[in-house]
């Protein structure tokens, strides 16, 4: 914020002290007048403070409190496991997409002179099919809503007689979304890294596999460090989707627990409490992650390395998925 | 593939329907994300913190919570989003006057969340100008209007278009989650409609529907890299 303030304002004298004193008190006067008129009041009227609907959340001697609770701790193991094995698979098939792409792109710069005439277009039209073909894929499935997608994973696969549990439908459909999302975010960071890094391993005489594999990868993971933690972020969100296919995550169970008590504000202000903490903390570690990461790039002198584009970052930043 | 060709009145009108709820909710979440932007920079430390609390709940909470709230919570204090039947706007936007409420309960929430979004956006522009600009425009006389008119914000811009036009991408994929809360006849309960009650094949409609998101998500996003490109030589 000082730094913020810095950019805009001058450093206050006593008068914009005072100004700033004044004004201060009256927003807090406004703020918390509004707040009752506008929040408490109407939630007052509705009784929606009353014991009644908050008993089985809060007061551990009321008769549901034990049961409520069982059921949301059962709910958001599924919304973690869900999002565990979400988060693992996309990673796994985002860096391989990530580095097949970059393979094909590097296939497609090669002739193919060791070969004969026919063979060598053979094999230079089928990295241009393999690309396009990849490249059209990452296009639509980041295109697409995880809704959507989660939607056609569980709706399209019993069609053609592939039948899983929920929790797959709900891990594959969020896997195709954030594994080619995290594709993208490695692919840049790979890109943006300094050409005097491949050329380097060129040099020494790593094939391009081993180019990616040992030089470019690492780095790029390390630079995308912030930018992965915080689709770790999306894909807990995303899970809460769950419940369109009945998979029986926080927010199904909270539905499940609405039907017998008839408390909805109640039940999702204390999911929401949940879903704020966990997501906070993880936004919070990649901010510090980030922090550790442009201080130590500081220190050891090495030269700034491009940073992502903006569209990917704020992407990653949450705003990708749901 | 019949169903395209038949049901494509059933199609357009999905697509014209999650085409309206993104431009409304574009335009409120811009305005409101403005508004908590300037919340958020102001010198008043309360209204800065209002600003702060505001943008962390919801962009922490998954936008479905946010819509639960707007479908289950606001029926359960009695209201039906009546102020949002703004006259004239509702002649265009027709589900806006319904008597059905889900569509503006819909319309609010998805507000509500991308607004967090859009704020971020705003603010990471501000933040991208260097302080020497504003520093220099204050030592130049200039005062806070001008100071923000003619240096900051020209510049904030830049740096925030193409963040901001990511966050519209992603809400309108979110939108497809509003089918899901009863609005009935955008894309997304177009798909589970055609599906399931009416038991049409699974691919084509798949492809139908698919084929309506990634007509407002794939030009947009090339677009956005293209001004990204630019900006990029640019510097």
């Amino acid at each position: 914020m000082n730094q913020q303030s810095s950019v805009l304002y001058d450093v206050p004298g006593p008068r914009q002290r005072r100004i700033t004193l004044i004004s201060s008190i009256a927003a807090t006067f406004v703020l918390i007048a509004g707040a009752y008129f506008l929040v408490y009041r109407p939630l007052e009227e509705k009784g929606q403070f009353s014991m009644d609907l908050w008993g089985p959340l809060v007061d551990p001697s009321n008769e549901y409190f034990s049961q409520v609770w069982d059921r949301i701790g059962y709910g958001f193991k599924n919304t973690l496991i869900a999002a565990a094995l979400a988060i693992l698979s996309s990673l796994v098939v985002g860096t391989l997409l990530a580095v097949l792409r970059i393979q094909l792109k590097h296939l497609g710069r090669r002739r193919f002179t060791g070969l004969a005439a026919p063979m060598s277009y053979l094999a230079r039209g089928l990295t241009t099919v393999l690309s396009a073909i990849t490249r059209i894929c990452v296009e639509v499935f980041r295109g697409l809503p995880v809704v959507i997608t989660i939607f056609f994973v569980a709706r399209g696969f019993p069609e053609f007689g592939i039948s899983f549990e929920t929790l797959w439908y709900l891990v594959i459909g969020l896997t195709i979304y954030n594994s080619v999302v995290i594709a993208e975010i490695l692919r840049s960071g790979m890109e943006g890294l300094p050409n005097g890094q491949a050329e380097a391993a060129a040099a020494i005489g790593l094939s391009p596999l081993q180019t990616t594999r040992l030089i470019l990868l690492p780095q790029a993971f390390r630079i995308m460090l912030p930018a992965l933690i915080s689709q770790l972020v999306v894909v807990l969100k995303d899970t809460s989707l769950g419940f369109i296919i009945s998979y029986e995550e926080t927010l199904n169970i909270g539905k499940q627990i609405i039907g017998v008590l008839d408390n909805p504000i109640q039940v999702y202000i204390v999911i929401g409490l949940m879903f704020i903490l966990v997501n906070y903390s993880l936004s919070k570690l990649a901010q510090y992650v980030q922090h550790r990461l442009s201080r130590g790039r500081k220190t050891a002198g090495t030269p700034a390395q491009n940073p992502p584009p903006a569209t990917l970052t704020a992407q990653a930043e949450g705003t990708g998925g749901i | 593939m019949n169903v395209l060709i038949d049901k494509f009145d059933v199609f357009a009108g999905g697509f014209w329907l999650t085409l309206q709820i993104c431009l409304l909710a574009a335009i409120g979440a811009l305005i409101l994300g403005a508004v908590v932007a300037v919340l958020r920079i102001s010198p008043v430390p309360p209204l800065r913190a209002v600003g702060t609390g505001y943008v962390n709940i919801f962009r922490n909470l998954p936008l479905t919570v946010v819509m639960f709230f707007a479908a289950f919570g606001l029926p359960a204090l009695g209201s039906n989003a009546d102020f949002l039947r703004i006259p004239g706007l509702d002649l265009i936007f027709s589900r806006l006057g319904t008597d059905l409420p889900y569509f503006r309960f819909a319309l609010i929430a998805l507000v509500l969340y991308t607004a967090a979004f859009v704020c971020e956006a705003l603010r990471s522009g501000v933040n991208a100008v260097p302080a020497g600009q504003a520093e220099a425009a204050r030592s130049l006389g200039l005062t806070f209007g001008q100071n923000l008119r003619y240096v900051v914000l020209p510049q904030s811009w830049k740096a925030s278009v193409v963040p901001l036009g990511s966050v519209i991408i992603a809400m309108i994929k979110n939108s497809a989650l509003v089918g899901f809360f009863g609005v009935v006849g955008d894309l997304s309960q177009t798909a589970d409609q055609l599906t399931s009650a009416e038991g049409h094949a699974f691919v084509p409609v798949a492809i139908g529907i698919s084929i309506g998101y990634l007509i407002m998500t794939v030009p947009l996003g090339a677009l956005l890299d293209h001004i990204e490109k630019r900006q990029a030589v640019a510097r």
